[in-house]
């Protein structure tokens, strides 16, 4: 390894600090969505372990590990987080907190916010005090997100938020929200819009969640009916909002494109196919045309992640990730739709138990449904590939 | 290791892109191809592919080479994929100077690499027999003859086999046809007695051609390696060549790729360029994906083999397969997105199409690598 010896001691002190840190039961492989903290004030941890896993990880910045000390992160080097990461994955330790506000306001905050939203905000969202939604999509509003229409009037000191917005995950569970709303009706379509950050339990909110096909009910209808938020709240400029939530889908995006390669493991589906199948004395997958799929598949997967790899160290070397993050939204959530269908094959009728004795939430069936999600959220496949198509190749418009 | 280019690899790839984009375009392998050249490669570009330290970029810098490595040598044979350029540079500077490297003694390394990286010799490699690579299937037979061996068997597919100066030949001298233990590599004059040299023309118009030998007697001194040991030595020449192919690929589909987007942009139907339909437009944008998958799996396993990663051969069947799926999309596509005119013998895209169908299946597939990468991962 060419690591220098600044890197190599950070390696061992990190090892070591995790060794004695994680709790074995932070260790083991995560079966649910229960096992996956996500903070904010109605959290109930599901075991002792989980909260002082996060609060121990926290202390030292490590639920955000590159962002800077001052807002409550680890101010790591890229090198550095890599290693991290690395160790992490090294003993399995599952991640401290997951959060919206992690892998989308915070980098918006960071790059838009002004000093007062950032130290009001991003080292709770370190800390996993505050849990956010993202209110983006309205009824009329989906791929053609600037079509949104739930308005911010400004009265005095306080804007007056009118609207719904639809498929807002997890917002009778979130604390806060981020917002894209209309503050100047009268301007063109993307130049009229805001980014607005309000509490769920302002006066005027009110969510009702969606059941899913996969059984689960992640995410809500949300309505606004003369919201007051204080004209503080808003962030960068009026009328500008249409950046920051472009920016931020980026961040979005390259998290669920991401998804599925790190915790799960892409070992696992052939040693699933092993286990229900079982080899032939060549030591090769009894069922010859599945394992041609698996092949297939897991030769996706690997250039995938090495793809990933490969962006995340250019960006590193100040190329840019830019329209990059709907290659990887695109292909990484077509790969694990792909993915969930083989682990459906593989476990044949067994993996279409829908109830039973020893259900988990993370039971293929549903796991495989929720799975369809991941090209619409964040913004469909074809979204994706007209991104690419215009910003990347620039091919003409219709 | 990160996947990117240092400043060294940077000034190859930039030298290497101007190089043959200069010398050596589409333009050379159609009059190569047209005028049937005896040869069937420009041996005053080879010459200067040498004087550019390319046909040595993996030789190492004691044996006259410029022991750049792989990266470098992928970098060199992607920029060759976008031109199409024919030249010995895969069957020489890649497999046989990493056979004699790998398993040539001090003496064979001093007599044949200083000038293979000259380009005053071209060493090619004799080793497949099946028509769907299986590089351990070996009938050729070599018997103990006076102090060395007698050769005798048919190698129906040696690239570069009619212009070669020396051949590298694997032979077995103990086991059944497909056993790996019992290979062993010898270093044949073509002019021999008993040798016979067929050229083989080509759907890409690149140099095969079918090695015959009937008796031909070596020397224990021809022995590149040790006695039934040549597997291991064949495997790494192998591993270099398939990435270095994975490179071409890399290559030819970008090259492919970028055509036609601009094509895209250019051709007008309906009153409107083509390339403002989206059922086009989404193909080419996953097109786009594909190809910078196929560049990290080429990048990750050049890095690996200049490592010395015991996890190499993985990731050179890995891109092997990705890049060669890729290359054979890319160029179908690109063909099909130029509708009638692609499939004029005067339009170059055709070539791309022919290139990508060989280099995909030289040294095996996405079926063949498939299966020695789930074999890999034990299933
Ligand atoms: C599980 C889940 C969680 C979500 N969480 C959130 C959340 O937290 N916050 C939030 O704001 N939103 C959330 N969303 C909403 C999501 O962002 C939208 O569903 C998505 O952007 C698509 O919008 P739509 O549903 O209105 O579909 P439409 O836009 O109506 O799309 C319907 C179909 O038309 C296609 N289509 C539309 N426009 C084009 C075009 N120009 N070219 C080609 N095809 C096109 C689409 O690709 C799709 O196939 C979530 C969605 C899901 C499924």
């Amino acid at each position: 390894m060419d690591e220098t010896p600044e890197l190599a001691a950070f390696r061992a002190e990190t090892r070591a600090w995790l060794e004695a840190n994680c709790p074995e039961e932070m260790r083991q492989p995560v079966t649910g969505d229960s096992d996956v903290c996500w903070g904010g004030r109605k959290w109930k941890f599901k075991s002792e372990a989980q909260k002082l896993w996060l609060d121990r990880m926290a202390a030292r910045g490590w639920t955000v590990p590159e962002w800077p000390k001052a807002y409550g992160g680890g101010g790591l080097s890229k090198d550095e987080a890599k290693i991290l990461a690395a160790e992490m994955r090294r003993i399995k330790a599952r991640p401290p907190l997951s959060s919206f506000g992690i892998w989308m306001l915070g980098p918006a905050l960071l790059k838009y916010g002004n000093e007062a939203q950032k130290l009001e905000h991003l080292p709770r969202i370190a800390r996993g005090e505050v849990r956010w939604c993202q209110g983006y999509s309205e009824p009329g509003a989906g791929s053609d997100l600037a079509a949104l229409r739930t308005s911010a009037i400004l009265d005095g000191d306080e804007f007056v938020v009118n609207g719904q917005k639809v498929w807002t995950s997890y917002a009778d569970r979130a604390d806060w929200i981020f917002c894209l709303v209309r503050t100047d009706p009268a301007a063109p379509k993307h130049l009229g819009i805001s980014f607005l950050l309000f509490d769920m339990e302002s006066p005027g909110v009110t969510t009702s969640p969606i059941k899913l096909i996969s059984g689960y009910s992640p995410f809500c209808q949300t309505f606004f009916d003369n919201v007051r938020v204080p004209k503080a709240n808003l962030v960068g400029e009026p009328g500008k909002g249409w950046d920051i939530a472009k920016y931020l889908l980026t961040h979005e995006r390259e998290m669920i494109g991401g998804m599925d390669m790190g915790s799960t493991g892409r070992d696992s589906m052939h040693q699933m196919a092993k286990k229900a199948i079982g080899t032939s004395k060549s030591g090769k997958l009894k069922d010859g045309l599945l394992r041609a799929d698996i092949v297939r598949h897991e030769i996706n997967a690997y250039a995938f992640g090495l793809t990933m790899e490969r962006v995340k160290d250019e960006a590193k070397a100040g190329q840019g990730v830019g329209a990059l993050s709907s290659m990887l939204k695109y292909y990484g959530t077509e790969l694990n739709k792909e993915r969930q269908e083989l682990l459906m094959s593989i476990g044949g009728s067994d993996s279409l138990t829908w109830e039973g004795e020893d259900k988990r939430d993370g039971d293929p069936a549903r796991t495989w449904l929720r799975s369809r999600a991941n090209s619409i959220e964040g913004g469909t496949s074809e979204v994706q590939l007209n991104i690419i198509a215009k910003r990347v190749l620039q091919l003409p418009g219709a | 290791m990160a996947l990117v280019l240092n400043d060294e690899q940077r000034m190859v790839k930039d030298s290497a892109d101007g190089f043959f984009a200069e010398h050596a375009p589409v333009s050379q392998l159609r009059k190569l191809r047209d005028s049937k050249d005896p040869d069937g490669f420009d041996r005053g570009l080879w010459a200067k592919m040498a004087e550019m330290g390319f046909a040595g970029v993996a030789i190492p810098e004691q044996f006259g080479g410029a022991g750049l490595g792989m990266v470098a040598a992928g970098l060199i044979q992607e920029a060759i994929g976008r031109n199409l350029t024919i030249s010995p540079f895969l069957s020489s500077a890649i497999l046989s100077a990493t056979a004699i490297a790998r398993g040539g003694t001090e003496e064979q390394k001093a007599a044949l690499l200083p000038k293979m990286a000259s380009a005053e010799l071209i060493v090619a490699l004799a080793a497949d027999e099946a028509a769907r690579h299986q590089p351990n299937q070996v009938a050729t037979k070599a018997e103990a003859s006076g102090n060395g061996f007698k050769l005798t068997g048919a190698k129906p597919f040696v690239l570069d086999g009619h212009v070669a100066d020396k051949l590298i030949v694997a032979a077995r001298t103990s086991g059944a046809d497909t056993d790996v233990a019992g290979i062993t590599l010898f270093l044949v004059d073509p002019k021999a007695a008993g040798v016979s040299v067929k050229r083989r023309w080509m759907v890409d118009s690149r140099n095969a051609a079918e090695v015959t030998l009937d008796g031909v007697q070596v020397d224990g001194a021809d022995m590149l390696g040790g006695l039934g040991e040549g597997f291991a030595i064949l495997e790494a020449a192998l591993d270099a060549g398939r990435a270095c192919l994975a490179a071409e690929m890399l290559g030819v589909s970008a090259q492919s790729f970028d055509v036609t987007v601009d094509y895209l942009k250019q051709r007008e139907q309906f009153g409107v360029k083509i390339g403002s339909f989206q059922a086009l437009q989404h193909r080419a944008a996953h097109l786009f994906c594909e190809v910078e998958l196929a560049r990290s799996v080429t990048l990750k396993a050049l890095t690996a083999l200049d490592a010395g990663d015991e996890r190499a051969p993985f990731f050179v069947a890995l891109a092997k397969a990705k890049a060669g799926d890729v290359c054979k999309l890319a160029t179908n596509e690109a063909v099909q997105m130029h509708g009638g005119i692609g499939m004029t013998d005067e339009y170059d895209i055709g070539f791309y199409m022919k290139r990508a169908r060989a280099a995909a299946e030289t040294f095996g597939d996405g079926a063949f690598h498939g299966d020695r990468l789930a074999l890999m991962l034990n299933y």
